[in-house]
């Protein structure tokens, strides 16, 4: 059961979302992410789980015809992220993503890190060393990273590139992050180092990670939703989730005898 | 050896999967004789143009030869064929060159980039999208008819090394704007999301990332577009250039403030080809060897600028990986 009084950073109220084209992929979905926790978003491949993870930095944005309808809350300013008046690139500054294949820029691992507050204007070279650096500390990518800063990014691993996408997403210092199966591309050591990395960003931030492995839903995460067919099945801490699913699909889906 | 493991370890297969294998090994080699039969066939083709072009190449090598020396590049044209040089035409082709760049690179490079990442996809844009590429097609006399009308007649700026760029820019143009499209196409989404993701502004994605990624692909369509330039005559007769000139344009950098003129742009010229063709069209045998050596200087310049196209792009990509 989730305590009441938990305090919550974000929370969509039904959300509906439409695809160009008028393939309707989220219905009325309603929840909130609590602050300081990791939500996970379990479900079957097609179900929206993605499609509502990129809705809270507004990625559908970037194609024409895609349509929200609903809100995405944040809190403690009580934004609706969805609204017209609400430029995607606020939104953008405010929520990182790391996505499912590490994408670093065929720049060097500084640039890399660094792109985020160039962006916002940030030319001061002692500023950019410090936050590259804090950043990549974050990331639990500095150990390795340190001597080779002006190194290109594409000579890393790919268990390092995907840390350094978390440590290019954390430089902004973003309120929410958002993981888009971050582990899917990646050996089982890289991914326990991302899943404990995780565990260590949530002190600082709220995160919301979309998974296809349920392990790794039960082992990271505070609180699960699973997803089916575009609709939240059902919400709760993890534990209730992986234990005492409220729902007969629920408790099929985790153990396994479907999807 | 996996094989021959497998056979000692694996109990006798029955006669039938045998016999059957056997049909299986003949299936496989009737099948590989086309891989063998279809690069007979490429290499056959490969070997037909390059010798083609081999003998070209060397017909004019052996024609000219005598002319291969510095005077052939510091002389004027003259009447006396072993005193003529290319002095003005490689000059006139340089400074056309290089207005033709000024032209076709940032309208080129802009025109992809609009309407790659800018303009919304719609019929309108399909519609320009077919008429770019059928643009690359038109042959260019027309584009020198074009020329001669527009920047000769009504615009007024004469036959000059200015309307000769402007009409050669407009040429290559379509290949510019191909080639910067396609370039900017092979740049992965996830590139451009991380990006945005970061929260980029469209600008800042298409500065910092998409023309830096692509400059490489945009670089080599350029200088592809500008050896065809270089060799192109039709439309350079047909807006008038001389074909005996024995002055130089003014020069583009003075010794006094500001330093630059622009005098040169409004000069009469010739340019490599057209003293080619010049040369060639005299009865006197002597200018013929002038003519071969140029039309070998011409070939060894655009061999040159696609080699250098080639490995702009190779050192370009290295560093990127997708």
């Amino acid at each position: 059961m989730i305590k009441p009084t938990t305090p919550i950073k974000a929370e969509s109220r039904n959300l509906n979302f439409f695809y160009n084209g008028g393939n309707h992929a989220l219905k009325s979905v309603s929840m909130p992410l609590y602050e300081n926790k990791i939500t996970a978003l379990i479900g079957p491949s097609g179900c929206g789980k993605s499609t509502f993870l990129r809705c809270f930095n507004r990625m559908h944005d970037l194609y024409p015809g895609n349509k929200y309808q609903g809100e995405i809350v944040m809190h403690p300013d009580n934004t609706n992220i969805l609204e017209q008046g609400v430029d995607p690139i606020e939104v953008r500054m405010r929520i990182s993503m790391v996505f499912q294949k590490p994408n670093p820029f065929p720049k060097s691992i500084y640039e890399n890190v660094a792109y985020g507050l160039r962006v916002r204007g940030e030319n001061n070279k002692r500023m950019l060393d410090d936050k590259v650096e804090e950043a990549l500390k974050g990331a639990a990518l500095w150990n390795e990273a340190k001597d080779r800063l002006q190194d290109l990014a594409f000579n890393l691993s790919g268990g390092q590139q995907q840390r350094l996408c978390i440590a290019r997403a954390l430089a902004t210092d973003p309120e929410i992050m958002l993981f888009d199966e971050p582990t899917s591309a990646l050996d089982p050591i890289a991914t326990a180092n991302i899943e404990e990395l995780m565990s260590e960003l949530k002190q600082k931030l709220t995160i919301l990670v979309v998974t296809h492995n349920m392990q790794q839903a039960a082992r990271v995460s505070d609180y699960t939703a699973y997803m089916y067919l575009g609709e939240l099945m059902e919400y709760d801490d993890t534990n209730t989730i992986f234990t005492r699913p409220s729902r007969k699909e629920t408790e099929d889906y985790i153990t396994g005898k479907f999807g | 050896m996996m094989s021959t493991n497998m056979t000692t370890e694996t109990p006798p297969a029955p006669a039938s999967a045998l016999k059957n294998l056997g049909e299986v090994r003949a299936m496989i080699k009737r099948h590989k004789l086309n891989d063998y039969m279809f690069s007979l066939i490429g290499l056959l083709a490969l070997t037909l143009a390059l010798l083609t072009l081999l003998t070209l190449f060397t017909d004019l090598v052996m024609d000219g030869y005598q002319r291969f020396n510095m005077e052939f590049l510091t002389e004027f044209p003259s009447r006396r064929a072993a005193h003529a040089g290319l002095l003005s035409a490689w000059v006139g082709s340089a400074l056309v060159m290089l207005v033709t760049f000024l032209v076709a690179v940032p309208m080129g490079v802009a025109a992809g980039l609009y309407l790659e990442e800018y303009a919304p996809k719609n019929w309108f844009s399909d519609l320009i999208e077919i008429n770019v590429t059928n643009l690359a097609g038109v042959p260019s006399i027309v584009y020198g008819l074009l020329a001669l009308g527009l920047f000769v007649y009504i615009l007024d700026l004469g036959q000059s090394i200015l309307t000769a760029g402007l009409t050669l820019g407009l040429l290559i143009l379509p290949i510019v704007i191909v080639s910067t499209r396609e370039s900017i196409r092979a740049i992965p989404i996830a590139i451009r999301e991380a990006a945005y993701a970061v929260g980029a502004t469209k600008w800042q994605v298409v500065y910092d990332h998409v023309l830096k990624y692509s400059y490489g692909g945009i670089l080599t369509g350029v200088i592809i577009g500008m050896a065809r330039a270089l060799g192109e005559t039709a439309p350079i007769i047909t807006i008038g250039a001389l074909t005996f000139i024995a002055f130089l344009p003014p020069t583009p950098v003075t010794d006094v403030a500001p330093f630059i003129n622009f005098e040169w742009l409004s000069s009469g010229f010739t340019v490599l080809p057209i003293q080619m063709f010049n040369w060639l069209s005299r009865p006197d045998h002597a200018f013929h060897i002038n003519a071969a050596a140029t039309g070998a200087i011409i070939i060894v310049v655009t061999l040159l600028m696609n080699g250098t196209a080639i490995y702009l792009r190779y050192k370009i990509r290295k560093n990127i990986k997708w």
